[in-house]
């Protein structure tokens, strides 16, 4: 309903991929605040503050954590922006939520966790077990986030060049 | 008990009396406001009701940093520190710029007097201040300041000091939150999206602060204070914060409403 719409529409294009950058804001910011309030909060596995913690890492934590913050009010009430004009593609959407999670969660275990040294997953002796859960998901939630990305591509070229025929 | 706590213990408590006299400041604030919307109902549309609370709210946990239980603490104890300075410097600032006072002094006062108190407010001054970037500097910077160097040991030990900090965490901390949000009229306005990016820094700024105090206490409070109050800084500002965000996007949201445009016909 909401992509038949999106043919009639001057801003078609821009409010179609808007869909991306909404997703990829809320993506970012639900990741962030899930790590927040699941892995510190309620299983208290990361650490608050560990004394490994380089000024880079402090430094790093305290931007992407206020910019997670900010995304995901923002990612929503362009949710509700896209919706009140009729552009709100869903599976678009999810597709730019899965890939930002996943690159977020990625830099989170790759560069924060083992580089920067801010936290590690858990306190644990083989913690190298919980890095390749953590890595790998965050690798299939980019691919499946990238897919779907594209697979709305496609769908709405077909839809623009029949309308054009 | 370690050296640092005895020079806190030099700070004097105010006594019942002095309570009372360092509240009526407060109280006077919120009898004009309410009279100032009451008088000024006669001639404009009806204040809104919930503009009351807020403003009551505002100047009560204001009042809490200042006098009562958290005030009394402050003085030896880093976490009640904290969490006075969160209700001074951003519960407080933040309930008030919803009241709208601006909006209610100038139909309070006569024309005459608001188109003056209009021209201060367009005027280089503000223009400056207003920027979200100077508001930032004033209001996360003031922080860095008073958290890293000796600046906190010295507010405990000169009430003019004291004073002074105080009021520039709320100042700065109101004109933070007038500079990201317009509730009130606002001359010089800047855009979504450069207020957006200032919030966010404004924001990391804060949260690298409060994480480095977690491991570097001020001068004079011990470890384990300074723990708790890093993590009521960090905590306590989120959930603040979550407030403002909204907020400010709400108002993205009503600024960028669709409008038919006549220059692209509508097909529908």
């Amino acid at each position: 309903m909401a992509s038949e719409n999106l043919d009639s529409n001057h801003n078609s294009i821009t409010y179609f991929n808007r869909n991306i950058w909404s997703g990829m804001l809320f993506g970012l910011g639900f990741v962030a605040f899930v790590d927040e309030t699941v892995f510190h909060q309620l299983l208290h596995w990361h650490h608050f503050y560990d004394k490994t913690t380089r000024s880079m890492g402090l430094i790093s934590d305290g931007l992407f954590h206020a910019f997670s913050w900010f995304a995901t009010i923002g990612g929503l009430f362009m949710i509700a922006d896209l919706r009140r004009r009729n552009t709100f593609v869903f599976k678009r959407w999810w597709g730019g939520s899965m890939l930002a999670g996943g690159a977020f969660q990625f830099y989170d275990g790759i560069i924060q966790h083992k580089i920067m040294r801010i936290h590690q997953i858990r306190y644990v002796d083989h913690v190298f077990i919980y890095d390749w859960v953590w890595n790998i998901i965050a690798v299939i939630m980019i691919i499946a986030g990238g897919l779907l990305i594209n697979r709305t591509s496609k769908e709405f070229r077909k839809r623009w060049e029949g309308n054009r025929r | 008990m370690g050296r640092e706590q005895k020079v806190m213990h030099g700070h004097i408590h105010p006594s019942n009396n002095e309570q009372m006299m360092l509240m009526l400041p407060f109280l006077l604030l919120i009898d004009l406001y309410i009279f100032a919307g009451v008088f000024s109902n006669r001639h404009h549309h009806s204040w809104p009701l919930h503009r009351y609370f807020f403003w009551c709210f505002g100047v009560l946990s204001a009042a809490g940093a200042v006098v009562g239980p958290i005030a009394n603490r402050a003085h030896m104890d880093f976490t009640a520190h904290m969490t006075g300075h969160l209700l001074l410097g951003m519960l407080a600032p933040l309930l008030i710029a919803i009241s709208a006072p601006v909006t209610l002094i100038l139909r309070t006062i006569s024309v005459k007097w608001s188109r003056r108190l209009t021209r201060v407010l367009k005027s280089c001054f503000f223009r400056v201040a207003s920027d979200p970037v100077v508001a930032s500097l004033l209001n996360v910077g003031g922080l860095w300041l008073l958290y890293t160097t000796g600046l906190y040991m010295a507010m405990h030990k000169s009430l003019v000091l004291h004073v002074l900090v105080h009021l520039h965490v709320f100042l700065a901390g109101y004109l933070f939150t007038v500079s990201m949000i317009y509730m009130d009229p606002t001359p010089h306005q800047r855009s979504f999206l450069y207020r957006a990016v200032v919030l966010v820094l404004a924001l990391g700024g804060h949260g690298i602060l409060s994480k480095y105090l977690y491991a570097h206490p001020p001068a004079g409070v011990p470890s384990g204070q300074a723990e708790i109050g890093s993590m009521i800084m960090y905590y306590g500002g989120d959930a603040i914060d979550i407030a403002l965000i909204t907020i400010f996007c709400f108002q993205w949201y009503k600024a960028a409403r669709p409008r038919i445009s006549s220059t692209y016909p509508q097909v529908n």
